[in-house]
């Protein structure tokens, strides 16, 4: 029997789907919206910096950012091959998409590697 | 008093023209007609020459599919007064070939459906003394994917199966995992492989709309979707537990 890649990309993608959606929001409307709109009193740089430095948040935030990634790779592939009818594309669009994805799961490993280790 | 509505149907005869044109049809508006007794209507007392398929007229044989306004339906579970007061625009099943007016060429369809090999598939050749037993729990978790009538309104309605004709598509994936769901059945590995090839499940992109127009509240996308899941589950397997790989 051939193996297939497919069930990887897409255990990717749907693990992906469901932390995004569960967290992304919330996480964008505290960081993004409400502290900087002073809603919320701001921790501080040296507060969020110990937080980040914590290993279980770093592993939290490199998968929920990496596996974000793969979501939108994998949804962003399809569209082009659907939306823009441009399946004869297909490995090209896969190398884009997947590969995007794989680039920034790798600078968001180095940058938290970066941070834990000053 | 006696109101009319009227009928705007695609027909596509060969041998006359190549094009399809709408010709229209105003026919007697009663509540109690489904779309399906206004074509009968039309063939019996306006126009013998117009082709459609019906058989049972009570949502079973699945026969009578069609487009009314746009939207997939069996036209023997539509009732007029939905679209009063009118007109009506009746095309044939979209994603299909036409033979000829409202008829479509289902054998691409067919096709499918063998494909994923739909009968209980048995390790042991020899069938038991009586018959297969099995709980009613265990026929629970089939029986849903068993009610598909083979009406097509699923490939109709499903836009990857549009773009791409070969995509196994709803109802055959949907017949797979009624029987991969069946205890009597041991073919579950060897439907899978077909299931999952590349034009089976994975070109999926769950749109949803093979269920919301499904008659028969199989939920094909539901079966792709467990079908994704499992095979997923399988997929890692095999990396994990190597020597399971037979
Ligand atoms: S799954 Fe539903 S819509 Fe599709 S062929 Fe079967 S009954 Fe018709
Ligand atoms: S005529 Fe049989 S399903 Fe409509």
């Amino acid at each position: 029997m051939r193996r297939h890649i497919e069930p990887f990309w897409w255990a990717l993608f749907s693990s992906g789907g469901t932390l995004a959606a569960f967290f992304l929001p919330v996480l964008i409307f505290i960081m993004g919206i409400a502290i900087p709109l002073g809603w919320i009193e701001s921790p501080g740089y040296e507060k969020l910096f110990a937080l980040v430095s914590n290993l279980h948040i770093r592993v939290f935030l490199f998968s929920l950012i990496s596996l974000s990634l793969f979501h939108w790779a994998h949804r962003f592939r399809f569209t082009l091959y659907d939306g823009l009818q441009l399946k004869h594309l297909n490995r090209l669009i896969a190398v884009l998409c997947y590969g995007s994805a794989i680039t920034g799961t790798l600078m968001t490993g180095y940058i938290l590697i970066i941070f834990s280790s000053h | 008093m006696n109101e009319q509505i009227t009928l705007e149907v695609l027909r596509y005869r060969p041998e006359e023209s190549s094009k399809q044109i709408y010709q229209s049809y105003d026919v007697p508006f009663k509540k109690e007609w489904v779309i399906l007794d206004a074509l009968n209507y039309i063939k019996d007392e306006l126009d013998g020459t117009l082709s459609y398929r019906w058989s049972c007229r009570m949502g079973v044989c699945g026969s009578c599919g069609m487009m009314v306004n746009g939207e997939p339906v069996l036209s023997c579970a539509s009732f007029l007064e939905t679209f009063h007061p009118g007109p009506i625009r009746i095309e044939p099943l979209e994603n299909f070939p036409v033979v000829r007016d409202l008829v479509s060429e289902m054998s691409d369809f067919m096709e499918k459906l063998e494909r994923v090999q739909p009968w209980l598939i048995r390790k042991d050749e020899d069938p038991p003394e009586g018959e297969y037993l099995q709980t009613p729990s265990q026929l629970m978790d089939y029986k849903n994917y068993s009610m598909c009538i083979n009406c097509m309104l699923c490939y109709s309605a499903c836009p990857v199966y549009g773009l791409e004709p070969s995509f196994l598509g709803p109802a055959a994936i949907a017949l797979g995992q009624r029987y991969n769901l069946d205890s009597r059945d041991q073919g579950e590995k060897i439907r899978n492989a077909v299931l999952s090839e590349d034009d089976g499940i994975w070109q999926c992109t769950l749109v949803g709309e093979c269920s919301a127009v499904c008659p028969k509240d199989v939920d094909p996308a539901a079966a792709i979707q467990r079908l994704k899941v499992s095979t997923t589950v399988d997929f890692f397997k095999s990396f994990l537990m190597p020597w399971q790989n037979r």
